[in-house]
Parts: structure tokens; sequence; C-alpha cells
């Protein structure tokens, strides 16, 4: 755990494992009517081989622009520039083009969110992976089939052999995934990005798609990076968690550090905001005043700021250096979250009558009304 | 009850079972039989089938409360609140607000009923019109059957975006120019505007940011408090159901299966479905979340073209599916004081 990497100054959440995907300082912006839209400044990220990481933000954080950044799928007026953007030791800023796109689909893999746009109305689901296979794998005809078969089976797919045929309207929702799923998995990939994979589906269809997501991790010795907004599916899932706010990354830990302890104010305050379906209420919810940041030149500051109970001048006029901490969490913000005094799940309030739990995000509290 | 349960078909009278409510406190509105079913027609036009999105429904909600309605998307959880409160038109079954026969209200008198029952919608991007600004959207309920100056709608308007956490001056602005949050507080100012008794909250925060979520949950509680309403929350966002419902009703393929208050339900859930339902939620604790072990729910919920016989859940149910499950159809009775579940197996 005490291990730290090398570059002290950058992220240096230790992963136990090996490292699969490293970035440094990814910045991406869009050009558009003039204006400079910075989606993402200043990302690290680190994944290990084989761990389920997290990336945790709101809508427009920059989690999703960031991954896509990575894969190369952004449209034509996005600019990205990274220091270092490694896969698996090579450095996937030199590639050309096609060598990216070589990688990106065989040993990285996506999944999106909609299942149901992400498919092509008039081809079978059979063509749907044939033409995967016969792209990154070369194989086709019988060949192709049988592994389309054994993808399709992989993910739990009642009686693959004939669902090959059949169009994607034929599916439901939570199909369409676990389709586009065996779509990811059919090269092997060494990671799967999945971009919010359950916010179209119900819970109990959500609850089947991450043990699913779960268990290809573990047999596979898949990495994983899952993006979510919901804290409930990641606090469930992963070992690690990264949180992205306004652009940038401002806390990184293990989850189980993050969720009982978060050393950011945004951490603490997006996990008051969350009832837990296992508590019983004890008071108003703290909900976090303002709106998120715009990202059309946004000032040298954290993105934060604004809504911070704990913000001073100096978080307006700099953004803040990392922080680190025993745990291993590191922490963008210019107070030492110990001297904040930011609470986590579980701990204060009052003991949860059904199953002993504390709370201590649903209390009063004044100084976080709204504004 | 019996009474009522005679104006309703047979084939319905047989369904109708407990009243998910003690006739003693103060009810604002009650379905008895409530059906909904949407024909589908084929290329000719004829009807071919039927889709029994409500079928069956017993429900009464107390004023003042809020009622949690909670499934799967499918199990006309929406079409249940929109047929309550005569956004579309019951197939059978009878509705009764404030004392009065509301199933079959029309003309004027709907227009009433409208002015006492509002919806706030899901979507803040769809449900505001991109022409008018937040003024004549906010005023458009108001003019109806009413005639105000310029002078008192600018008044009234004013007012109500105060109570919704707005300025007055917002009034001029259009819906693009507001985020999510904002839009969905002229929707909820929207709704006001006729100074209703019962909202229709048809998954208010769904398409909210999680930071926005609670703003908008605590103004509708403060909202509640100080207007004395009563809310019917449509959701599929279980904690957030829990902490703000009063009561709770589960409902699977157009039936309610559980009625409960909402601590009961969440710390003892009775039927199969709801306990399913339920461990599936996630769990913003890691530590608990590792604790909690899932009951996991094989397949997908049945088309409600074709409804199962019997127990409706008798496909998917982990527990049970003797040949009893499959023939009768289990009504909703009480199990313990305001506990009602529609499970034959419950004891």
């Amino acid at each position: 755990m005490a291990a730290e990497n090398n570059e002290a100054s950058a992220k240096g959440t230790p992963s136990p494992r090996g490292e699969l995907l490293r970035v440094r300082n990814l910045r991406t912006t869009f050009h558009s009517h003039r204006r400079l839209i910075k989606a993402v400044r200043g990302m690290d990220l680190t994944v290990g081989d084989g761990e389920f990481l997290a990336i945790v933000g709101e809508s427009g954080s920059g989690k999703s622009v960031a991954m896509k950044s990575i894969m190369g799928l952004l449209p034509k007026n996005a600019e990205v520039k990274a220091d270092k953007l490694e896969f698996a030791g090579k450095n996937m800023l030199a590639m050309s083009a096609k060598e990216r796109r070589g990688m990106c689909g065989s040993q990285i893999a996506m999944i999106f969110q909609d299942p149901m746009t992400s498919l092509d109305p008039v081809k079978t689901i059979g063509k749907h992976l044939f033409e995967v296979l016969k792209r990154h794998r070369g194989l086709t005809g019988a060949a192709a089939r049988e592994e389309a078969i054994h993808a399709l089976d992989q993910v739990g797919i009642p009686s693959p052999a004939q669902r090959l045929d059949r169009y994607p309207h034929e599916f439901s929702g939570g199909m369409r995934q676990r389709v586009l799923i065996a779509m990811a998995l059919c090269c092997k990939p060494r990671l799967l990005i999945a971009d919010e994979p359950t916010t179209a589906l119900d819970v109990t269809i959500q609850a089947q798609i991450l043990d699913l997501l779960r268990r290809l991790r573990d047999e596979e010795g898949m990495s994983v990076v899952l993006i979510s907004h919901d804290l409930g599916v990641v606090a469930s899932l992963c070992d690690r968690v990264e949180v992205m706010y306004g652009g940038m990354a401002l806390e990184s830990g293990l989850v189980d550090d993050v969720f009982e302890r978060p050393r950011h104010p945004y951490t603490s305050a997006l996990l008051g905001a969350v009832p837990n379906p296992n508590e019983r209420r004890s008071g108003r919810l703290i909900s976090i005043p303002g709106t998120p940041p715009s990202l059309v030149n946004p000032p040298d500051a954290c993105p934060f700021a604004d809504r911070c109970k704990f913000a001073a001048d100096v978080c307006r006029t700099m953004v803040p250096e990392w922080r680190n901490y025993p745990t291993g969490q590191i922490a963008r913000c210019a107070f030492d979250a110990d001297a904040l005094g930011l609470v986590g799940v579980g701990q204060g309030g009052e003991p949860c009558v059904c199953c002993g739990a504390k709370t201590g995000n649903v209390k009063d509290d004044e100084s976080a009304k709204e504004a | 009850m019996d009474n009522q349960n005679q104006q309703v078909t047979p084939e319905e009278a047989v369904r109708c079972g407990a009243k998910a409510a003690d006739a003693s406190s103060d009810v604002i509105l009650e379905a008895t039989g409530l059906c909904k079913h949407f024909p589908v027609h084929n290329f000719f036009g004829r009807t071919k089938q039927v889709v029994r999105a409500v079928d069956g429904i017993d429900l009464a909600i107390r004023r003042g409360e809020t009622f949690g309605l909670v499934g799967e998307s499918g199990c006309g959880k929406s079409t249940l609140g929109r047929t309550l409160i005569r956004m579309y038109e019951p197939t059978s079954g009878k509705i009764v607000f404030d004392g009065h026969d509301i199933t079959s209200a029309h003309g004027r008198e709907l227009a009433d009923i409208h002015r006492k029952m509002q919806i706030i919608f899901q979507d803040p991007y769809m449900s505001l019109d991109p022409h008018m600004n937040v003024r004549q959207i906010i005023a458009e309920p108001m003019r109806v059957g009413a005639k105000l100056t310029d002078d008192e709608i600018d008044a009234r308007v004013a007012e109500l975006l105060v109570n919704v956490g707005m300025r007055p001056d917002d009034m001029y602005k259009f819906a693009y120019e507001f985020s999510g949050g904002q839009r969905q507080r002229v929707g909820i100012a929207r709704a006001l505007s006729v100074r209703p008794e019962f909202i229709l909250c048809d998954e208010p925060i769904s398409a909210l940011d999680v930071s926005i979520q609670a703003q908008v949950v605590n103004m509708l509680e403060d909202l509640q408090q100080q207007m004395g309403l009563t809310y019917l929350f449509v959701a599929h966002d279980l904690s957030m159901v829990r902490h703000i419902s009063t009561r709770i009703g589960v409902m699977y393929l157009g039936r309610l299966v559980e009625v409960a208050p909402a601590d009961e339900l969440y710390e003892n859930p009775l039927h199969p479905y709801t306990r399913a339902l339920l461990s599936a939620a996630p769990i913003p604790d890691p530590k608990l979340a590792r604790e909690t072990r899932r009951i996991a729910l094989e397949g997908e919920l049945p088309s409600p073209l074709h409804v199962p016989s019997g127990c409706r859940f008798h496909t998917r149910c982990p527990q049970c599916s003797c040949e009893g499950c499959k023939q009768v159809e289990p009504t909703l009775r009480e199990v313990t004081p305001g506990h009602f579940v529609a499970c034959d197996q419950v004891q």
C-alpha cells in the first residue's frame, strides 16, 4: 500500500498489480463556434492489471470524454493532449491512427450507456459479432460463428445459436447490453471500459449486468473501468474510485477508504446527498447548493470552489495541488481533509434500527442549506 | 367497501381485495378495481391484443402523505398515476377524489379536477415549451377558466418563483437559459400555480444530477409542509423513495403486490418480488454492500400483452412455483396492521 509511484507529484494511488493503462495530465478541448470547451483539463489515471476502477462524476464532469479521448472516439473538433498515454508499456501517443485503431477494439474495448442505440437495427446480432471477429481476429465462416456463440453464451444469453439470427429489436434492454458486452469480449480485451452500462436499465437487470461484469473480471482477469454517476453501483463493485468534477479529477483512492473517509469536500458532499436505502430517514438530505461549473474557459481555480462551504480565496486563484494521505488516497484540495472534518458514510448520526449502521449522511445541516 | 365493489364489473369485483388503507384516516384519493388497458391495433385497424398496463388496483392515499410507487419499467406505475389524476380515461373501476366520484368526469368538471390534481413530469427538457418564457409557462394553467389581469399574473408568478427558490426576474427568461435542476423548479412552479391539493410526481428527479436531486427533494418536502400537499411519488430510485415516502406501494405487471409504511416495507419486505427488488438496490456503502446478499431474479418482466396466469410473478418467483400459484391470483390482504401483501405463501 505504501509503495508510492516514482512520480511523486502526479497521481499515486499505488496499484497492487502491474500497470496496464497509464495516463498523465490528459487534456481534451473542444473547438466550437470560436469557443473553447475544456471538457477535461488535467486528468491522471492508472489502471492496474485485473483492477476494477470506477470513475464517478456528474454529467459534464468529463468522465466519458476522458475515456473516449483515450479510445480516440471523439469528433474532429476535439483536441486531445497528454503528457503520457501508455497502454501495456506502449506509448499510444506515438502510434499511427491505424495502429491505434487496431489496438482499440481488440485490446481495449468499450461499451456504452444506451444499448438501444448502440446496435444497428438492420443487422442481425450475429452480423454485429462477425464484423468484430473479422476485423480484429480475422475469423470468418464457421469459426466466426462458433466464436460468436461462445461469446453470447459467456454473457448469459440463453440458446445463443438461435439468437445469432435475431435482430436487436427482438431483444430487451438487458439482453442488448449483454450483446454489447459479448461484442466487446469476443476479442478478449485486456481492458474493458464500461460507460454507464446500467443507467438505462432497471435495478433488477442492473444487478444481473453488474454481476456479469464482476464475473468476467474474476474469470478472465480483465481490467474494467466503470464510468458511473451512481455511488451505490461503485460501492458494491469496484476496487478503486476516481472522483471527477468540472473536468478534473478531485480525489482517488480505494473504494472503502474514499466512502468511509472522503478527503475532498466534493466527495463528502456527494455522499451526503444520497440516502442509503438500508437506513431510516433521519432528517433532510444535505444538498449541495448551486450548479456544476461551465466548461467554457474555466478559470484557473478549484472547480468546486463556488459550491464548497470551506472555500477560501486561495481556492479561487489557483488549481490546488494533489495532497497525499496515509491510506494511499489523494485529493486535490488546498486544505488538509483532517482539519475540515469531512464525513463519509457509516459515521456519526444515529445507529440504524434495521442494520445497526450509522448514518453520517442525512443529518440536518444548516450551513449546507441551499442558496 | 362492498357497495363500491358492486359498481365495478363482475370480473373486477373478484379481484378486489382489501383496501390499502384503514377507513378511519382522511383519504383524499381512492381507487377501486382500477384498470387501464390499451388496445393494440393490427394493420387493418382491428384490435388484436390488449396491453393490461393497470389491471385491478385498489388504493387509498391519505391527505398530506407521500405515497411512493415503485416497480420496474413497464410495470404500469406511471400509467396508474396518470389514470388516477384523469389524464387517461380509466377502462374500468372507480376513482374517488375528495369524496367525489371522478371516474367519468368530463368538460368543466374535469377542468376543475385538474385544478386540484397536478403533475410534475420526469424530463425537464421535454416538458417545457421552448417558445414560451417562464412567465407564460407558469401562467398557462392559471388562465384556464379564470380571467386574470397582467398584474395579478405577474404577482402570482413572482410569488411562485420565490417559492421554488428562483428569482422573480427569471420570469422573462426562456427554458434553454436554465440548467436541468432549475427547469424542474419551473415545472414544479407550474404545477403549483393553480394551488393544487394533490400532485403526481412522475419520476421528478431521475433526469437530474446527484447533487441537484437532493435540492429538489428537499424543496418538494418544504412545499408539502407549507401548502399541505399530498404527493404520489412515482420513481425507480429505491433509496430516494424510502427517504421521501410515508407509505410505499410496489407494482408488478399492473398490480400492486405490496403496500406498507416506508420503513416497514424496507425492513420487513414480505412479497418475494419486493425482497428481490430491494436487495438489488445498490447501497452507497462498500462494507454494507458486500454484506448484503442479493436475491437474483431470473429473466425479465413478462410482456403486459401476455400476463401470466395465477400469480403474475410465478414465472420469476425464487420461492414458489407450485400449482396453486400458477392458477389462483392472490389478492392484497392485510398481514400486519397497515402492511398489505398479495402473496398466498406469506403467513
